[in-house]
C-alpha cells in the first residue's frame, strides 16, 4: 500500500538508453528474497559495478554524486521491457525514484509501477528529445510533476501535459490500492461465480465440468 | 458490440465480472500458476490483511526458477534459494494450494507442467507472476504475466483489474523448410516488429504455417510473445489442440469432454472480425534465425552478417546497437556463422519440452560436442526427463559429452548456479539475450534446438540445414 502521490519537483537523472529491460533494473540473482529488503542496492547493479565488485569508472549515472536525491528518471523508449518482476519498480522506488519519463513503457512494468507509487510519464518522441536537450544544456534543471493536473512544469512558462489512466490516477492520488477496490466487488464476484462453474480443479481429480 | 469477434474478444467477454465507468474491467481468472520467486511477498500481503486464498483449487504451484538442476538427493546449497523454496512450501501448505514441489514427479517449469497436466485449456484466463505465461496462449487461452501485487489480488479474489487489450494479427503462411522451426518463426517476428512492437496488444498467431505446428511448437511461438511487448499471444484451438489435451490428468473426461470440445470449437476468431494491427510473415522464406545483440528483437537469418551501427536509422538506435555490439564483442559486418561459442544451453519454457529434446538428440546422435564446449541439456519438467530417459535420449546426450540435468529454469535466468562466466559466449534455446541474463558478463545467442545442437558439435554458430539427413531429422519432434 503506497502513500498518496503528491506533486513534487526534482532535478533529473538522464538515462538515454532504449529498451532498458528489467534484468538490467534488477538482475535475477537478486530475486531470491522473500521480502523487499535490499533492492535499492540491487538497482542497475551490473551497470554500476564491475564483476569484481568495484564501482564502474566512470561511474554509472545513478552513482554520480550530483544525482543523489533526484526523483525523476528520464529514460529511452520501451522502458521496463522483459520479465514481470515487480522487484524492478520496488527497487526504483527504494532508490527514491517517483517518476520515469519515457516515450513508452512495457505493459507489465507500467502496471507494476503504478501499483507502487511510481508514475510512468509517456511523452511523444519530439518532446522527449527536447527534454534530453534541456537536461544536456542544464544538468540541474528542475521539473515539477503534478499528477492531479497531469502536467510536468518545465522552466519558464512551459507545461508538458501527459496522459494517465484515470483509475490509476485516482488510486495514486488516494494512496489506495486495487486490491481494496477488488475486495469491494465481492458480491459481484460471488454472483458471477454462481453463473460460471469452475473450469478446473487443481487439487487432483480430473475436471468434469465443461 | 459488433457481431464478429476475435478469439481474444470472446474469452474477454466470457470473463468480465463487473465494469464501473472509468475503471478497468474486473476480469475473472480461471487458473493461477504460482512459483517461488514472485509469490512470497504476495502471501505476506495476504497475512498482513488477514485474507485467505479465495480459490486454492484454481491455483497451482511449483518450484522452478531458483532450484538447482543437480541430482535431487543433494540439498539446495544456496541458502537464499533454499529459504525461498521452503517459503513456497509453507505458503502452499498454509493456504491449501496444490504444490508440485521439488522431488514431486510432476515438478517442472510452470509453463511446461500446466499444459502437461492438462490444466491449460482453451478459452481460459490464466495468469502467473511470470512474463512467459504467454506460453499457454498456444491452447487458445488468454494467458499473461502479472506482478506480485496482482498475484496477491488473484489469490485473494480470483480476479484482476484489466483494460481490454488491443489485438494484433500475426499471419504466418507457407511451409517451413527443413531445419527451420517454430523458434525461427518467433525470432523472425521479433526481428521484424522489434522488442516493443506489440506493446499494448495481444497477438493472435494465424495462417497455414501456424496451423501446421504441433502444440509444443505453438507453445514455443506463444512463449516469446512478451519479447515483442505483447503480454499474451494466442493460437485458435483446433483438432491439434484437442488431440494434445485428450486424456491428460486435468482435462475433462467423458460427457464433459464432448461438451468442452463443443464449446472450444466456438472460440476461433469469426470471419470478418477485425484486428487493431496486422503483420504478415512468409514461412517459406524463413531461414534459421540467431540473435546477435542484447535483446530478442536483434535477430538475423543465420547466414547474415552483424549489422553496422553507422547504418542505423536514428541516433538512439545507433547507440543501442553500439552498446549491444560492445557488450557482445562483435564487429559490424562479421558473419554469425563460425562465431565461436563456449556453452550451449538446451532447455527452458521456450524449448525444454520432449519434442525439443528429440530434435536435439537426433542432431547429436553419433556425434560429439566440440572440444572445450560445455553442453547443458535441462528438461523442462520431471515428466519430460522421464520420457526422454524412456526413449534413451539421455544416453545420446551423454555420449555426445553433454551434461544431462534435473528440471528447472536453469541457465535461462541463471538464478540457480547454472550460469555463464563473464565473457563466455552461449548458444541458448531460451528466450532472452539481455545483458547478464545467463550470468553477469555472459553473452547469449538465441536459437532453435536444432541450431543449438549443430553449434555444440561445431563449437561455433552452425547452420542446422547442413546437418546430414536434415529432412528426416527435422520431422523427429512429434507431438
Amino acid at each position: 500500500m503506497a502513500e498518496p502521490f503528491v506533486s513534487f519537483a526534482s532535478r533529473v537523472i538522464p538515462l538515454p538508453a532504449e529498451n532498458v529491460d528489467t534484468d538490467q533494473i534488477v538482475p535475477a540473482r537478486y530475486l531470491k528474497i522473500t521480502d523487499k529488503a535490499g533492492l535499492a542496492d540491487a538497482l542497475f547493479r551490473d551497470w554500476r559495478f564491475e564483476a569484481d565488485g568495484a564501482r564502474k569508472d566512470p561511474a554509472f549515472v545513478l552513482d554520480r554524486p550530483e544525482m543523489a536525491g533526484r526523483r525523476i528518471l528520464l529514460a529511452g523508449d520501451n522502458f521496463g521491457c522483459g520479465s514481470s518482476r515487480e522487484h524492478a519498480p520496488w527497487a526504483l522506488v527504494a532508490w527514491g525514484i517517483q517518476a520515469v519519463i519515457t516515450t513508452s513503457c512495457a505493459d507489465i512494468f507500467r502496471g507494476n509501477a503504478l501499483k507502487n507509487g511510481l508514475l510512468p510519464i509517456v511523452v511523444d518522441p519530439e518532446r522527449h528529445r527536447q527534454l534530453f536537450e534541456l537536461v544536456a544544456q542544464n544538468a540541474d534543471v528542475e521539473l515539477a510533476v503534478d499528477l492531479a493536473e497531469q502536467v510536468v512544469h518545465l522552466p519558464g512558462d512551459e507545461d508538458l501535459p501527459f496522459d494517465v489512466d484515470p483509475f490509476s490516477k485516482l488510486m495514486l492520488l488516494k494512496g489506495t490500492d486495487e486490491l481494496g477496490y477488488l475486495l469491494g466487488k465481492a458480491s459481484a464476484i460471488d454472483a458471477w461465480e454462481q453463473g460460471h462453474p469452475a473450469r478446473i480443479d487443481t487439487r487432483g481429480n480430473p475436471g468434469t465440468s465443461a | 458490440m459488433a457481431g464478429q469477434r476475435t478469439l481474444v474478444d470472446k474469452i474477454w467477454d466470457d470473463h468480465v465480472v463487473a465494469e464501473d465507468a472509468g475503471a478497468p474491467s474486473v476480469l475473472a481468472i480461471d487458473l493461477h500458476l504460482v512459483h517461488e520467486v514472485t509469490s512470497p511477498q504476495a502471501f505476506t500481503g495476504l497475512r498482513r490483511r488477514g485474507l485467505g486464498v479465495r480459490h486454492p483449487e484454481r491455483t497451482v504451484a511449483t518450484a522452478d526458477h531458483s532450484v538447482p538442476t543437480t541430482p535431487r538427493n543433494l540439498p539446495i546449497l544456496d541458502e537464499l534459494a533454499a529459504a525461498q523454496v521452503a517459503q513456497l512450501e509453507t505458503n502452499c501448505h498454509e493456504f491449501g494450494i496444490p504444490l508440485h514441489g521439488l522431488g514431486s514427479p510432476s515438478q517442472g517449469i510452470v509453463h511446461v507442467i500446466g499444459p502437461q497436466l492438462g490444466l491449460t485449456q482453451p478459452g481460459m484466463t490464466i495468469v502467473c507472476g511470470d512474463s512467459h505465461t504467454s506460453t499457454h496462449g498456444a491452447f487458445g487461452a488468454l494467458a499473461f504475466g502479472i506482478g506480485t501485487s496482482e498475484v496477491e489480488m488473484v489469490l485473494a479474489t480470483q480476479c484482476l483489474l484489466q483494460r481490454r487489450p488491443k489485438t494484433y494479427e500475426v499471419r504466418v503462411d507457407g511451409r517451413l523448410a527443413p531445419g527451420v522451426s517454430a523458434k525461427d518463426v518467433i525470432l523472425a517476428l521479433l526481428a521484424k516488429i522489434g522488442i516493443g512492437g506489440g506493446t499494448g496488444h495481444v497477438f493472435e498467431y494465424r495462417g497455414s504455417a501456424i496451423e501446421a505446428l504441433s502444440m509444443e511448437q505453438r507453445m514455443t511461438v506463444c512463449n516469446m510473445s512478451i519479447e515483442g511487448g505483447a503480454r499474451a499471444g494466442l493460437v485458435a484451438p483446433d483438432d491439434t489442440t484437442f488431440e494434445y489435451l485428450a486424456g491428460r490428468t486435468h482435462a475433462p473426461h467423458g460427457a464433459a469432454w464432448d461438451a468442452a470440445v463443443a464449446r472450444w470449437r466456438e472460440l476461433p476468431t469469426d470471419d470478418g472480425a477485425t484486428f487493431d494491427r496486422s503483420v504478415t510473415i512468409d514461412a517459406s522464406a524463413l531461414e534459421p534465425m540467431v540473435t546477435y545483440g542484447t535483446n530478442p528483437g536483434m535477430g538475423l537469418p543465420i547466414t547474415a552478417r552483424v549489422p553496422d551501427p553507422a547504418a542505423a536509422s536514428d541516433d538512439a538506435r545507433r547507440r543501442g546497437l553500439e552498446q549491444a555490439l560492445t557488450y557482445m564483442d562483435l564487429q559490424p559486418g562479421q558473419p554469425l556463422l563460425g562465431q565461436k561459442v563456449d556453452v550451449v544451453f538446451i532447455g527452458s519454457c521456450t524449448n525444454g519440452r520432449i519434442s525439443d529434446l528429440r530434435l536435439a538428440a537426433a542432431a547429436l546422435k553419433g556425434r560429439r560436442v566440440a572440444d572445450g564446449v560445455r553442453l547443458l541439456v535441462v528438461p523442462g519438467s520431471d515428466e519430460v526427463k522421464r520420457e526422454a530417459e524412456r526413449e534413451g535420449l539421455h544416453e545420446i546426450f551423454r555420449a555426445a559429452g553433454a551434461d544431462w540435468r534435473e528440471a528447472g529454469c536453469s541457465m535461462c535466468i541463471a538464478m540457480n548456479g547454472d550460469q555463464l562466466s563473464p565473457g563466455q559466449y552461449a548458444v541458448s534455446t531460451s528466450n532472452r539475450n539481455f545483458e547478464g541474463r545467463q550470468g553477469k558478463g555472459g553473452r547469449t545467442f538465441l536459437a532453435s534446438p536444432l541450431t543449438a545442437a549443430a553449434s555444440a558439435v561445431a563449437g561455433a554458430i552452425a547452420d542446422p540445414r547442413l546437418l546430414p539427413g536434415i529432412e528426416t531429422l527435422a520431422a523427429v519432434g512429434g507431438r
